[in-house]
């Protein structure tokens, strides 16, 4: 591959390679500490100034960017990146940003090293700049300071975007095109800034104060996955299982590093992150005090909260997308085994004007009244689901249509119209007559 | 020789185009500037170095990067707020502002150089009024997403590495870059601009659409 390259050539390549990444480096570590960059331009170079651009060298950055390159240069095969985090004053951190130097196998064998590719390096240190401008973190690091500080890492070899988080974004800034391979950099940006609280393993031993502390930090943001109960007594129908951490939103958590405690008075569930990776997560309706997550551990058990019917081991985690998704209609449930739907036989119908009336039809569930309305399975505050016949439901809807009065009956059922017409003037005689014991009961009543 | 032509469309509020003019085109221009030519005897040159500058907007929540130079800075400035009052104040509109860059070839007398381009960048800008403080509010953010977009497209044309004029010897680099400027070189330019009335129902449906993009409503 190289043998169509001159010594003198891939030495110069090499060296531009080796000055391009430690630019890169400064770039994008100076566009991330919060100050406006300015530099002056100079009509006459200085010799110093590598890619005709003026970009200051910050010791302390060029130290670490050698560390960790340690002799070697980015190849195909190994990458170098920087990656951006946020930390906030109480510790907990966030990964904003990966930009990627990398080189694949394309490679550009009659390109000019000292010209065109010494050229296009400069420009590509050009958009380099423009882009570190407009990423997310840029905003971000224009306003650190007393709440968070943003934080960079150059690592070298493999790229590791996990703590990302979920819809993470990429952006090419370019690629040129060398003899040996094709220089390409890029940024992965995380898109959800919802903060979650991730605090490194290790970091807090005993005391998880952080619970109110990321309450504070955590405006918006619900954990889907429900902390891990320490010891906490009467844990009823959990399933406890290993459930890859997939918070809202999509701020990743990674391993070994613990989801966010969901604030005491925040519901941590919500349907909006129901979409993706909804079977693999375990949800609770928690209404109780938090408890401190477990910072090592990755269980998680599910507690049932108040109001919530106990669920019986077949329920799915699928079925409680939804908050109080307990009190949803279960759609999902077969009708034939949900008491609500398929009442035990309700009294008999005596008459047709109650069959008319009440949509209670023979095993029906909704009657006529389907065409109109939904039916919402009655399911009464402190009702058991037990196949009990007459738990409170049941009693409730039995007795929500009492049979009519026999003497209404009686006369819808036998007396026609005409018939009340005639009877009309015998009614009013008998009334008449005793009119004075009409007129004392009224007295009695005022 | 193909001219290479791109084009860009923002919408933004009445006093929001300056800045976003100057964003896109620097933008632009600090990939198409170099340090000041130096020629030496031999027929080779060095180059100057070319310095850079955040800046921040008033109106949009946005920051770019310019060349450092306040005369580059200048003549920028003065084309669009050529264009920016060929627009009119306080009124919906729709103006195109295009920065061209340019080969000058010499021509024999009578004739005049020719400009021959070879990369032409249009911007497209639609000038809306809004009502009330909160619509200005999301105007400035969506407009500074948008003009994050549209530096990402730009820097994607730039690193396609299509044609560039050739370095030029010492006679012909006026023909190549424009060397008036004391600290770098832009490649040769000009910036026109051409304003759309805005009379016409496929204006306003483009621009009620436009409007909708900006506010997300």
């Amino acid at each position: 591959m190289d043998s169509d390259l001159s010594p003198q050539d891939k030495k110069d390549l090499d060296k531009f390679i080796k000055f391009f990444a430690l630019k890169t480096v400064q770039v994008i570590v100076q566009a991330r500490l919060g100050e406006k960059v300015c530099t002056r331009s100079l009509s006459s170079p200085t010799g110093s100034d590598w890619f005709n651009l003026a970009i200051k060298d910050i010791p302390e950055v060029t130290h670490e960017a050698k560390k960790a390159l340690s002799g070697q240069l980015p190849g195909i095969g190994r990458s170098m990146c920087v990656e951006i985090s946020l930390k906030t004053s109480e510790g907990d951190s966030m990964e904003l940003e990966t930009w990627c130097l990398e080189m694949n196998e394309k490679c550009d064998k009659d390109i000019k090293v000292s010209y065109t590719v010494y050229n296009r390096l400069s420009l590509l240190l050009k958009s380099l700049l423009a882009i570190t401008r407009v990423t997310p973190a840029y905003k971000l690091s224009r306003k650190q300071g007393h709440d968070y500080v943003i934080l960079y890492r150059i690592y070298f070899g493999e790229v590791q975007l996990t703590g990302l988080g979920e819809g993470f974004q990429t952006v090419r800034v370019g690629v040129v095109g060398t003899p040996i391979g094709t220089i390409t950099l890029s940024c992965a940006y995380r898109t959800n800034l919802a903060f979650m609280s991730t605090r490194a393993p290790g970091e807090d031993e005993g005391a998880y104060n952080g619970v109110e502390d990321s309450q504070e930090v955590c405006t918006t943001s619900f954990s889907t996955s429900p902390p891990s109960q320490m010891g906490i007594p009467g844990k009823e129908g959990g399933i406890p299982q290993q459930v890859p951490v997939q918070p809202c939103h999509g701020a990743q958590a990674e391993h070994g590093r613990v989801s966010s405690c969901p604030p005491a008075d925040h519901v941590p569930a919500t349907p909006s992150s129901s979409g993706e990776g909804a079977e693999t997560l375990s949800r609770s309706i928690e209404v109780k005090g938090v408890s401190p997550c477990d910072v090592l551990e990755t269980t998680f058990t599910r507690k049932v909260g108040a109001f919530v019917n106990k669920p019986g081991t077949q329920v799915t985690t699928a079925s409680l997308d939804l908050p109080f998704a307990a009190f949803a209609p279960r759609a999902y449930d077969l009708e034939e085994n949900d008491p609500m739907v398929q009442p035990p036989e309700s009294p008999a119908t005596s008459s047709p004007l109650q069959g008319s009336l009440h949509s209670q039809g023979s095993g029906e569930s909704g009657g006529p009244a389907q065409d109109d309305f939904v039916m919402v399975d009655f399911k009464p505050a402190f009702s058991k689901d037990d196949l009990l016949p007459m738990d409170l439901g049941t009693f409730y809807r039995e007795f929500q249509n009492p049979p009519q009065l026999a003497s209404l009956t009686i006369d819808v059922s036998s007396q026609s119209m005409a018939e009340d017409l005639d009877s009309l003037p015998e009614k009013l005689a008998v009334y008449e007559k005793n009119i004075d014991e009409f007129d004392a009961f009224v007295d009695t009543l005022q | 020789m193909n001219c290479r032509s791109e084009a860009l469309e923002v919408s933004v509020e009445g006093r929001q185009v300056d800045e976003a003019m100057l964003a896109l085109l620097h933008t632009i221009l600090l990939h198409r500037s170099t340090g000041k030519f130096h020629y030496k005897k031999e027929g080779t040159y060095s180059i100057g170095t070319v310095g850079t500058q955040d800046i921040d907007c008033d109106f949009i929540d946005f920051s770019f990067v310019r060349v450092s130079s306040d005369e580059l800075d200048r003549a920028i400035r003065k084309a669009v707020g050529e264009f920016k009052d060929a627009m009119g104040n306080g009124m919906d509109g729709m103006g195109q502002i295009s920065l061209e860059f340019y080969q000058k070839k010499k021509s024999r007398w009578p004739f005049s150089d020719e400009c021959i381009p070879w990369e032409v960048w249009s911007i497209k800008v639609n000038v809306v009024n809004l009502a009330n403080e909160q619509e200005r509010q999301i105007c400035r953010e969506k407009v500074g997403e948008k003009l994050g977009e549209k530096v990402i497209n730009i820097v994607e044309v730039i690193n396609r590495h299509e044609y560039l004029p050739k370095m030029p010897t010492q006679s012909e680099v006026d023909n190549v870059f424009d060397t008036s400027l004391k600290d770098v070189q832009p490649y040769l330019y000009k910036i026109t601009f051409q304003i759309t009335d805005t009379l016409g129902t496929s204006v306003s449906t483009t621009m009620r659409r436009l409007i909708k993009d900006t506010l997300a409503l």
